[in-house]
């Protein structure tokens, strides 16, 4: 299979982090300074604040991450908008409810049981997922169903690697991912909002897919508790909800599985869930969509602007079915 | 001081201010940069919440007075139909600016094509002539009778509006069915009010 690269961008495009810390402190100084100057100090709502990049100090750093030539030099969203916009229902039905409810879920110590169709099934410690492979920053667009999109600076490795020492045998055609259920650590399991535990899955081509990305950060950081602590996939051709968070079984299997949003309403969710802005939701447009941090709409791309990498996984099905 | 005076001295204001909090509540936060990682969601959201509120509250006034002889409620009508306009308005501008930049043509495609977007769409349009007629001088030259009859438009902008909400929600509809059956309460009781057996209305 021939993987290209993103055309536009080369190795040296991607801003080291140090430069782009300062870029957006200047970005948002000099935002706030003109539209200080323009409005007599019109608020922070229409620009970044610096306050905007802080992280969390508690929160172990990840150091020596390789770029990757597949990520974006877009404008990042925030660590504040990453991490108190999100849809975890796991933590509440309001996109702030992650944010403020979801220290309760304790990322350590966690393990993973790899089962199905492969030669090496087991338990797996976190600590030692974390050192399957280098860790790599990604910078990737995130494209949620609902029409709204982040740039968000991930962290982790394809999950090829993950998957392949596992040694997925032939009958192995899809994998799911199950989150975890405990509404000790997961309020919002308390109540049947969604089909706990939360199901989703991929074929195993686009499982192996060099973007697909298996993570395990964000900002320099491992990841928040609301972003999917402490591992999860980061699918970024496909809409935001086949990217399942805080994930504890893996199995390779022979049929699709029936992911979480599909069983819920399977005229608006399906399995392959691909960014396509020609095929609309149900009951509103997928042919835009607001990027966070911006006003007005933007186009939306087809698969997400990853076409050029992932559309021959596509060739002669039909998206308008298979959405 | 006399009722009157007690009015519009005191209630009336009191009640505007009541009406305009939503709206300050949203330019305080948008100056404090509290509006959240989706400024626009939480525009659209908080402004199309308070002109349902708003409408549910003009459409308890009538069976409010019904039900406590309180007849001078009806001073404050007009105030709170025209503030769930107000906010109807910004709901929509927010929408047609933010959304559509201001071209009819994916305005109208939208109308056409998604149904909350028709539901909010046919709200908000009939509200249009209420607003405008709600001055004294068109009740003088429409006539109580027919003026009555087209501010009953408010209820059907109301059904719409609690229908755009239901189809608007991705997953939990418990909110908008509250609403549904508050509107539905509301008009009920013009209903059996209007058509309740001749025995009972002595």
């Amino acid at each position: 299979m021939l993987i290209k690269k993103a055309a536009d961008l080369r190795e040296s495009d991607v801003t080291p982090k140090e430069t782009f810390l300062r870029r957006r402190e200047f970005l948002a100084v000099a935002g706030s300074t003109a539209v200080a100057v323009a409005t007599n100090g019109l608020g922070p709502v229409f620009t970044g604040t610096p306050a905007a990049l802080a992280q969390n100090p508690a929160a172990q750093k990840l150091t020596n991450l390789k770029k990757s030539p597949f990520s974006t030099d877009e404008k990042l969203n925030s660590y504040k908008d990453i991490t108190t916009y999100n849809n975890f229902y796991e933590f509440g039905l309001d996109k702030a409810d992650p944010g403020k409810y979801a220290h309760t879920l304790k990322p350590k110590p966690w393990s993973v049981v790899v089962e199905g169709q492969c030669a090496k099934p087991g338990t797996y410690n976190i600590e030692d997922i974390m050192k399957y492979a280098p860790l790599e920053e990604r910078i990737y667009r995130l494209r949620c169903v609902e029409a709204w999109s982040m740039v968000i600076p991930w962290i982790g490795y394809p999950l090829s690697e993950f998957l392949k020492r596992f040694e997925p045998t032939s009958k192995a055609k899809y994998v799911e991912f199950k989150t975890l259920v405990d509404p000790r650590q997961m309020p919002g399991q308390t109540e049947p909002a969604l089909n706990w535990p939360y199901v989703e899955g991929l074929r195993m081509d686009e499982a192996m897919h060099p973007l697909t990305l298996l993570g395990l950060g964000l900002y320099g950081e491992v990841l928040p508790n609301q972003n999917g602590a402490p591992i999860r996939l980061v699918v970024p051709w496909k809409y935001g909800f086949k990217s399942i968070k805080s994930i504890v079984r893996v199995r390779f299997v022979e049929t699709e599985p029936l992911n979480t949003w599909k069983q819920q309403q399977s005229s608006e969710y399906g399995f392959y869930a691909n960014v396509n802005p020609q095929v609309d939701h149900p009951r509103w447009t997928q042919g835009s969509e607001r990027r966070l941090g911006e006003f007005f709409r933007r186009k939306t791309l087809m698969f997400n602007g990853y076409g050029d990498q992932v559309a021959s996984l596509y060739a002669g099905m039909d998206l308008r079915k298979f959405y | 001081m006399t009722q009157t005076q007690w009015r519009r001295r005191v209630f009336k204001p009191v009640a505007w201010l009541a009406c305009l909090t939503p709206a300050a509540v949203l330019v305080y936060n948008g100056f404090q940069g509290e509006l959240g990682a989706n400024p626009v969601e939480t525009i659209t959201n908080t402004t199309g919440i308070w002109t349902l509120r708003l409408i549910v509250v003009g459409l308890a006034i009538t069976p409010l007075r019904w039900l406590s002889g309180l007849n001078q409620l009806i001073n404050y009508r007009r105030l709170v139909g025209l503030f769930a306009f107000f906010y109807g308005t910004l709901h929509f501008l927010t929408y047609f600016i933010l959304d559509h930049q201001l071209e009819f043509g994916g305005l109208w495609d939208d109308v056409v094509k998604r149904p909350y977007i028709t539901a909010g769409f046919t709200a908000f349009v009939l509200m249009i002539p209420l607003a405008v007629t709600s001055t004294t001088g068109w009740i003088r030259r429409m006539g109580g009778r027919k003026w009555n009859l087209l501010h009953r438009l408010i209820y059907v902008t109301a059904l719409a509006a609690v229908l755009h909400y239901f189809w608007k929600v991705k997953l939990d509809a418990t909110y908008p069915i509250y609403y549904g059956i508050g509107v539905a309460i509301l008009l009920g009781f013009r209903v059996w009010r209007n058509y309740r057996p001749a025995a009972a209305s002595h």
